[in-house]
């Protein structure tokens, strides 16, 4: 049997005093390129962020390719939410990205040569390699979000986390992203993406979760991304959404 | 009339419920440290009107104050608005520029100006009493106290007059815009009393005791209660109670009773931090340690449950090392989770197997909120 | 003016206590734009309030007036006041503004406690304590500089050594954690070097003022460039220049004192760099705008856009 990319069992999360996520049992193969979708609150951001041991769990565990997180930090990169940094912090786009290798660099030692040429090689991958010296906050929003992106992808993970990478792009760099994710599922990688948009889960992925606090449904897009799981996931909010039915498959 | 120290605790009182009442309003819309810059600044404007007048009794000094307040929260906005600057740096830039004119002014001038920089720090409650307002040759008891008492109503005013504005802006904004009531118009009113306030109180009790008399009882308040009415009302009390607390323990230890004043109001917020019921650290703690246990029943409840939904045979028996495993939780903890469970009639045990009881079943359902 | 670079360089005291503001304008300069780019402004005044009861607590305890021993203590009080403020703030529903606000005022209340029953023992060693308040930097002998020079060199050399690692609890703290760095001891170095850089400072800047050393070299710095390592250089350099003129103005002006001379000296600093700084400024942002509104309508552009 392969080991799976991605297992979690029984997490459960709780901020403060409420409970976030229930018993969430998760397996994910590798090399697909899955959807994280729920509505607003469902624990989404929660669950990577709790994957990624960035919240303390009340019980449960993750292993990545079949060893526990901590082992496997390496084989692991994020794109967090674009939103949770300070896009006026005074570095630049190349500098950013570098940050990427800071986890391989380790203690003291600073980014040289190399690892800028590598960063630029990231760059160039989201085609941002001409904003290289740029300073991050004469970013518009879907660059910004390229250049975590090409953050992640310097850290030549074998699987990736992304908290909304979509959102508040325009539809050409919307294709570009998709088109770099799924070059990295072909190469191989586990790609875990949090998505808003229903209509185009079918059409850009091959794995779906739903979620709301607890798991509805993980599996393969033809088996999971049915109307009765989404009406579970969604409850009343799903005759509002009945209009993406039509996309369904 | 009454004795000095009568006088001087009557006089940190009424100084203490004036700062507390509008301090209220800081502490619930985040915006205490601006107590802090307001408080320092206004010794620049008591300065100023000191040029003008020549007259350190003159009430343009109590208006000076208040105006270079409000100057105070404009230039930290208008820093804060040319996006170059954040909020809180903003406030750090601004108030210690005035304060730093201000302390340089005395200085310079130092033989004019009957202030001392001390003072300034101190306040000079113990002198109060000895500052008399005398009216036609009757003495009607230290001015301080007429001073104070004049802000106290003006807070005590404005605040029982536009209570419903003020408590909307501070709650609901949006709710405020859709009602037509205008946040920066509350916002530099409130602004106002604050400046008042801190000059008032800065004789008193120094500029930076003001920001403990303005934010600490408040705040000891906030984790007592949720309505906005009770909260005015407690904070006043506490006030009170550390003004006379700080003079008893000033008394004692003859030392300042600013300071010691401030230190009784942060003694009274470190007990409701610690044991205020619901909200301080021993209740947090409780209910996180019970939570924590509910958390972990819950869990086995579900987990249990999950495992019935899958394979409804067997009788539905579990093995517990098998559970234990899947849990991953450690053998103690483990162990003690399962006799709760037990006592509380949650699972039932047979041999090394266990089973879900009705009840359950029904914290399962409930946990998965259904 | 040649007269004042010839005291700079042969008059002993002068150059002693310009050789100590430059020292603390240099470290509260580097450390502050860390301070400053975190949201932490405000923290660096409580921590500088707070530092007043641990001095003379240090005096109580020990009977000693030396900096070392009077430095540590605020240290240590600076320390636990940031703790406390944490966790107020982490732990119940009291918000951080109002933690800050609290420390602060009731830290300070209480070293004047301390200072007004410290002044009333009949105990000749007890006076100058009051120096901690505004600062005195005529005072400070060469001891105090070595002192101040020594913990600033320490702090720089960490600052350096760590240098990647507290940028990257600056900009993005959870990509740290998800690479395996343990971001709270980082944070927790790096607070320390902040409240190492604000004793530094107590002596000359005084408790009251000590939190503008932090802020405005760092918010004048931050208009001049985009590179966080340019910044912190740019604020070290001019939290110097304030440092130094600010002394120098008070040994020259009489009845001049040095820490609110320091302070409107750095401010001016501020207005300067927001004012006139290249791109970001406002001057040059209204010029922009305005070559921009004359180019739209040599265009034909309409005037009301
Ligand atoms: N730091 C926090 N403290 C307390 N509660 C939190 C915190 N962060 C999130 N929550 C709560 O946890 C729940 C799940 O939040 P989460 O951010 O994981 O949702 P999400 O699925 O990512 O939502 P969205 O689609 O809006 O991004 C929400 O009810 C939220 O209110
Ligand atoms: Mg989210």
């Amino acid at each position: 049997m392969p080991t799976n990319a991605l297992d979690v069992s029984d997490l459960t999360v709780a901020y403060k005093e409420k409970p976030v996520l229930w018993d969430i049992d998760l397996t994910v193969p590798p090399a697909v390129l899955l959807a994280v979708i729920g509505p607003n609150g469902a624990g989404k951001t929660t669950l990577i962020k709790s994957i990624l041991g960035l919240i303390p769990t009340v019980a449960g565990s993750v292993r990545i390719y079949g060893r526990p997180y901590k082992e496997q930090r390496k084989q692991v990169a994020y794109v967090p939410q674009r939103g949770t940094v300070d896009w006026d912090f005074p570095t630049s786009v190349l500098d950013v990205v570098t940050m990427g290798l800071y986890g391989t660099l380790g203690w003291l030692k600073r980014p040289g040569k190399k690892e800028k040429k590598l960063a630029m090689e990231a760059l160039e991958m989201v085609a941002m390699q001409d904003y290289a010296h740029r300073q991050i906050s004469q970013l518009s929003g879907g660059q910004q979000q390229r250049v975590f992106l090409a953050r992640a992808l310097v850290q030549q993970a074998e699987i990736y986390f992304m908290d909304e990478p979509f959102q508040g792009v325009d539809a050409m760099t919307e294709k570009a992203i998709l088109r770099l994710l799924k070059d990295l599922r072909s190469a191989g990688k586990t790609v875990i993406v949090v998505h808003h948009d229903l209509q185009t889960v079918p059409e850009y992925f091959d794995w779906v979760t739903l979620l709301n606090t607890r798991l509805v449904a993980n599996g393969p897009m033809e088996e999971v991304f049915t109307e009765a799981n989404l009406e579970k996931a969604y409850g009343g909010r799903f005759m509002q959404l009945k209009a993406t039915a039509r996309a369904l498959p | 009339m009454f004795s000095p120290q009568v006088e001087i605790m009557l006089i940190a009182s009424v100084v203490a419920v004036a700062c507390a009442i509008v301090g209220v309003f800081l502490v619930l819309r985040s915006m205490a440290m601006m107590s802090d810059a307001i408080s320092h600044s206004v010794l620049l404007g008591i300065v100023l009107a000191f040029f003008l007048t020549r007259d350190l009794a003159s009430p343009a000094l109590i208006i000076g104050a208040a105006v270079m307040g409000l100057i105070t929260v404009f230039l930290v906005e208008m820093l804060h608005q040319t996006r170059l600057v954040y909020e809180d740096a903003a406030i750090g830039i601004v108030f210690p520029l005035l304060f730093s004119i201000a302390v340089i002014l005395i200085s310079r001038h130092a033989a004019n100006i009957h202030l001392d920089t001390d003072a300034v720090l101190l306040g000079e409650l113990a002198f109060a009493p000895f500052d008399r307002f005398i009216y036609q040759g009757v003495d009607l008891g230290p001015k301080a106290l007429y001073i104070m008492g004049a802000i106290l109503m003006v807070n005590i005013f404005f605040i029982t007059i536009f209570f419903k504005e003020l408590k909307i802006v501070t709650f609901d904004p949006q709710l405020a815009a859709v009602l037509g009531i205008s946040p920066v118009v509350v916002h530099y009113a409130l602004m106002s009393l604050v400046s008042i306030t801190a000059v008032g109180a800065f004789d008193a009790v120094g500029s930076i005791l003001v920001v403990a008399l303005m934010i600490a009882p408040p705040a000891t308040a906030y984790l007592l209660t949720d309505r906005l009415h009770i909260m005015i009302g407690l904070s006043a009390l506490l006030g009170v109670a550390s003004a006379l607390g700080g003079y008893a323990m000033a008394h004692y230890l003859d030392a300042s009773i600013a300071g010691s004043m401030a230190t009784v109001a942060g003694l009274i917020f470190a007990i409701a931090f610690l044991f205020a019921p619901g909200r301080g650290l021993l209740s947090v703690a409780k209910r996180r340690v019970e939570q924590r246990w509910n958390f972990a029943l819950v869990t086995l409840a579900i987990h249990l449950w999950h495992r019935e939904k899958l394979s409804p045979v067997v009788g539905n028996a579990y093995a517990i090392q098998e559970l234990r495993q899947h849990l991953r939780w450690s053998s103690t903890y483990f162990t003690s989770v399962m006799e709760r469970a037990l006592k509380q009639g949650l699972i039932a045990k047979r041999d090394q197997y266990v089973q879900l009881t009705e009840e359950g079943r029904n914290l399962a359902r409930e946990g998965q909120g259904f | 003016m040649i007269e004042l670079f010839n005291n700079l360089f042969f008059d002993h005291t002068l150059r002693t206590v310009a050789l100590g503001a430059g020292a603390l304008g240099i470290v509260s300069g580097a450390l502050g734009s860390f301070a400053v780019l975190r949201r932490q402004s405000l923290l660096g005044d409580a921590i500088s309030h707070a530092a007043l009861p641990g001095i003379a607590l240090a005096f109580l305890l020990t009977g000693n007036k030396s900096a070392l021993v009077l430095l540590s203590g605020a240290a240590i009080a600076g320390a636990i006041a940031t703790w406390l403020v944490t966790n107020i703030a982490g732990l119940t529903r009291v918000k951080y503004d109002s933690a800050l606000g609290i420390i602060l005022s009731v830290f300070f209340g209480f070293g004047l406690v301390l200072l007004t029953y410290i002044q009333k023992q009949p105990n000749a060693n007890q006076a100058g304590l009051e120096k901690y308040l505004f600062g005195q930097a005529a005072a400070i002998v060469e001891k105090d500089v070595l002192i101040m020079a020594g913990l600033g060199l320490v702090a720089l050399f960490l600052l350096f050594l760590f240098w990647k690692e507290f940028k990257l609890l600056s900009f993005d703290r959870d990509f740290g954690t998800t690479m395996g760095y343990p971001m709270a001891l980082i944070d927790f170095v790096l607070t320390t070097l902040l409240v190492l850089a604000i004793v530094i400072g107590l002596q000359t800047v005084g408790v009251v003022l000590m939190s503008a050393m932090l802020i405005a070299p760092a918010v004048a710095a931050r208009q001049w460039t985009d590179n966080l390592a340019i910044m912190v250089l740019l604020a070290a350099f001019f939290g110097a220049l304030a440092g130094v003129s600010g002394t120098v103005a008070s040994s020259t002006i009489s009845r001049m004192p040095a820490g609110p001379a320091i302070v409107v000296a750095v401010s001016f600093l501020v207005v300067l760099s927001i004012l006139f700084a290249p791109r970001r400024g406002v001057i040059w942002q209204r010029g922009r705008d305005y070559l921009l509104r004359q180019r739209f309508r040599a265009l034909g552009g309409k005037k009301d856009v």
